[in-house]
């Protein structure tokens, strides 16, 4: 395996909206919102960019084309601005982009910002659209609740587990990122619910009930990257630094080969997970990572890669949950500030979302959610597509010491 | 002497819901109290994602279950609802029959007759030729074709012994037709619904006199007594016409085929075949069947059942379908499925459906005949075909082989219940299915409820329509994964 570039690359600012039904703005003022906050605690001018990679994944209702909405945002100095798309991690693509380019030594400082503009669709959820000639000929359309809600019935043939109990689980996950998400000012979802609530919600897609899935938001995320040596020439002391980023796509192997995966894990997951932690030195991520941000579209999603991530034993995540390993005050924290399910899923900037959030809880800036054990060394899973086809990344991010 | 022509195989297929006539009475009996007399029984109906062309593919792979389609010459289908008025609609059900290119096709209509006139048209030639009748009829809500028509399919494969299709079932023995304009009902093409004259006329003039009238002169030229006919199919949905019809032409009472009025309902052109798949199932070596199709004049066809009857594969036929009814209440639900009541369907209905003819052409096997790839060299099956296998040990490129999936029977993976998805019959279901012998499928499934969902429950595929481009006007087709059930080969 390649070197890697554990503790190449340092965090220099990060910046995010207020994610939610943001009615009173467009995609560029929504960028303007978490850029300045990004541009501000990096202390440095916009002239200092070298380049810059914008991601969002629904072109239709959205800003179109092209780089250049970022650039005309932004008023970026005419330097190359990269549209990334890759589904629902798009975010931490475009992270990956200016972390790569300030590790290969191309760029001094980086920018990598993320916006979606959703709530212009006239309807919850995200947008029904074509995946390309071939597979609108033979491929289900579906729903993301319905792509994802396949998760449920998959691991419960595997592990034996009974709807009620798997329900109950899911349920706790949802009561327990809304917990957390009434901490956080700029979550789209601030309000607390019960079991109750959650377990007797509308069915949306089978097994999975209006809780178990997160709403659609829009919203914007900035990351700004440099060299640990500019980043401390610059005047920062406390450094975060990016101890891995992997992305793993599938290969159609999920969606084609019958008999092979069994349809009750994200397999990319497993194997971005694993190049991960190599590339970060990490050996037994149950006890080394301090918290966790993870893409929990939906409750099922989360459960299930809480094993995929070897946080949980494969079948046993749903006890973990229920135990209350990943609440806020439980073992290892998972979605401290809400998850997508409360601080809300605009699309491309959720990947830079999770980072934002691992990097104030490392600094010890998150506030009333502020993980009370300080952190050392953060990860945070994007996942775009749907279990059987999808593309799924690990970040991890850590104290420069650590 | 030559070879004698026949039937050589023969099959049904009738959608599973059964609309109950006292539904629909109840629904209009405000405006239209007339109808009680016709309140009695239940209609098959088909789902809002079959027509014409699904139906007629169910009934003919029925029809040719366990049977060498390679040895199939033609193709008619007959129907006075094809879906294209310009698009080959029996080279359709060709392409997802996976019959051959080199055989002939053709589309019957212009008449309910022209189920019948198909037949006769088949039997006159050597050839082995698959004969298939469909109808999917609208009728204005509170009429009394919406009580008394039925959908449904029916397929009969017409040819010589040692044709590689396996014995004759029936032997035909002739026929006899008339044409006369007689306007009992009629419907231009540009118009959704029928436009029909008096019952009472009808059945004076049209059944008893041009019906009738054939009949009598069918069995005087074919030489056969009334008396002699052991199975009368006489396709009138019109209380004691049949039997009045068989009366006067000295065919015992007992002889007459029950219409399937009061389970299925007047399927139209398919009725006569249907009606006739029916009698075969039950035919004895020997019997004689006297088939009639009415409309705008009249066919009359005569078959003698041989030995093979009683040896046919097993199969799902008539008997089949109407064992597994499912009796169905929803008047609503019919009313929109035929486009007859325009639901609020919401912004997630909205999504153009444009179809580049282009791609459908280059995948019309995989679209159209759900034919996947097996590797020459791995022997790994999947869905579609690509350049380099999905294999994960190897990388084998350009060793696939065409590799039909339709009548694999499958195991369910995964699965849910959508109730977000738009779908004209919610929840929609669908998941990842597993065919038995390799290949993977997302599929959507049809003629499923929550109790028949579950993983590794077994599954067997229907070509059904995926979706309609309703700005162009043009169906797209696809094939669904529909729960195995008993009695399904």
């Amino acid at each position: 395996m390649a070197k890697g570039i554990r503790d190449k690359v340092a965090i220099l600012g990060m910046g995010c909206a207020k994610f939610g039904e943001r009615w009173d703005m467009d995609a560029d003022q929504l960028m303007v919102e978490a850029f300045n906050e990004a541009v501000g605690d990096a202390g440095i001018d916009v002239s200092q960019l070298d380049a810059a990679w914008l991601a969002v994944a629904f072109d239709a209702v959205n800003i179109g084309p092209s780089g250049i909405p970022l650039s005309m945002a932004l008023r970026l100095p005419n330097i190359g601005v990269t549209k990334v798309e890759n589904y629902c991690a798009s975010g931490t693509e475009a992270f990956r982009g200016a972390v790569y380019a300030v590790a290969s030594g191309a760029c001094d400082i980086a920018l990598a910002l993320g916006a979606e503009k959703l709530k212009d669709t006239g309807y919850g959820g995200l947008p029904v659209r074509s995946r390309g000639t071939t597979f609108d000929m033979i491929g289900v359309t579906g729903s993301a609740p319905g792509n994802f809600a396949q998760l449920a019935g998959a691991y419960r043939a595997k592990h034996g587990v009974s709807k009620d109990e798997l329900k109950q689980a899911m349920a706790h996950i949802s009561v327990k990122s809304h917990a957390n998400g009434s901490l956080n000012p700029k979550a789209h979802l601030q309000k607390a619910v019960d079991m109750d609530t959650v377990l007797n919600a509308p069915m949306i897609a089978e097994p999975l009930g209006l809780f178990d899935c997160c709403g659609v938001s829009d919203g914007a995320a900035c990351a700004i990257v440099t060299s640990p040596e500019i980043a401390r020439s610059l005047g920062k002391r406390d450094l975060v630094t990016i101890k891995a980023l992997q992305i793993s796509a599938s290969n159609g192997w999920e969606l084609q080969q019958a008999g092979g995966w069994d349809g009750s894990y994200f397999h990319t997951t497993r194997v971005a997970a694993a190049k991960a932690y190599q590339e970060a030195g990490i050996t037994n991520p149950r006890e080394q990572i301090s918290l966790m941000e993870v893409h929990d579209c939906f409750s099922i999603t989360e459960l299930v890669t809480m094993e995929d991530l070897f946080i949980s034993k494969e079948g046993q995540g749903y006890k973990d949950v229920l135990n209350g390993f990943f609440d806020a005050d439980g073992g290892l924290p998972c979605q401290i500030d809400g998850g997508l399910k409360c601080f809300g899923h605009p699309i491309g900037a959720s990947g830079l979302r999770m980072i934002y959030e691992n990097y104030l809880q490392l600094l010890g800036r998150a506030g009333a959610r502020q993980r009370s054990t300080p952190p050392t060394m953060a990860l945070s899973h994007n996942l775009g597509g749907s279990p059987i086809q999808n593309v799924s990344a690990v970040a991890i991010v850590g104290l420069a010491a650590a | 002497m030559s070879s004698p022509t026949g039937i050589l195989a023969f099959g049904a297929y009738i959608p599973q819901r059964r609309l109950q006539r006292s539904a629909v009475f109840a629904a209009n009996a405000w405006f239209a109290p007339n109808l009680k007399g016709q309140s009695k029984g239940e209609r098959a109906i088909a789902c809002w994602d079959e027509d014409t062309v699904t139906m007629a593919v169910e009934a003919s792979r029925d029809c040719l279950t366990g049977l060498d389609r390679t040895a199939i010459a033609g193709i008619s289908l007959a129907s006075t609802t094809l879906p294209y008025a310009d698009r080959l609609n029996s080279g359709l059900v060709k392409e997802a029959l996976c019959l051959e290119n080199t055989l002939t096709a053709n589309d019957q209509t212009g008449s309910l007759r022209a189920g019948t006139s198909a037949l006769i048209q088949a039997l006159n030639g050597t050839a082995p030729q698959l004969v298939v009748a469909a109808d999917l009829r609208k009728a204005r809500p509170a009429s009394e074709g919406e009580l008394v028509q039925g959908d449904a399919a029916a397929a009969i494969l017409v040819g010589q012994a040692d044709q590689g299709l396996g014995e004759i079932a029936a032997t035909f023995l002739g026929s006899h037709s008339v044409t006369i304009d007689f306007v009992d009902h009629f419907r231009s093409t540009s118009a959704d619904f029928d436009y029909g004259w008096e019952s009472r006329w009808i059945r004076d003039e049209g059944h008893t006199k041009i019906l009738g009238g054939a009949l009598i002169e069918a069995l005087t030229k074919l030489g056969v007594a009334g008396a002699d006919i052991d199975h009368a199919i006489i396709p009138i949905a019109v209380r004691g016409v049949p039997e009045s019809l068989a009366r006067s032409c000295g065919i015992k009472p007992g002889a007459v085929r029950d219409s399937l009025s009061s389970v299925v309902g007047d399927s139209g052109t398919p009725h006569p075949l249907l009606m006739l798949a029916a009698a075969l199932e039950e035919a004895k070596p020997g019997d004689k069947i006297l088939l009639a199709g009415f409309g705008q004049g009249a066919d009359v066809l005569l078959f003698q059942a041989t030995d093979a009857v009683a040896r046919m594969p097993e199969q799902l036929g008539v008997a089949g379908h109407l064992a597994r009814a499912r009796q169905d209440t929803n008047y609503t639900r019919f009313l929109f499925h035929r486009g007859l009541l325009d639901l609020e369907k919401g912004m997630r209905a909205e999504m153009d459906e444009k179809q580049p003819g282009t791609s459908l052409y280059r995948n019309r096997k995989a679209v159209m005949g759900l034919v996947g790839g097996r590797c020459t060299k791995t022997g790994t099956v999947q869905f579609p075909r690509t350049e380099i296998g999905v294999n994960a040990n190897d990388r084998s490129q350009g060793t696939q082989e065409d590799y039909p999936l339709a009548d694999k029977i499958a195991k369910i993976v995964t699965y849910t219940a959508d109730s977000l998805s738009f779908s004209p019959d919610p929840p929609v279901y669908y998941g990842a299915i597993d065919f038995v012998g390799g290949g993977r499928l997302v599929a959507e499934f049809a003629d499923c409820s929550a109790e028949d969902v579950e993983v590794g429950r077994q599954m067997r595929m229907v070509f059904r329509i995926k979706a309609v481009d309703h700005a162009r006007d043009f169906t797209k087709y696809f094939w669904k994964a529909v729960p195995v059930q008993k009695g399904d080969a």
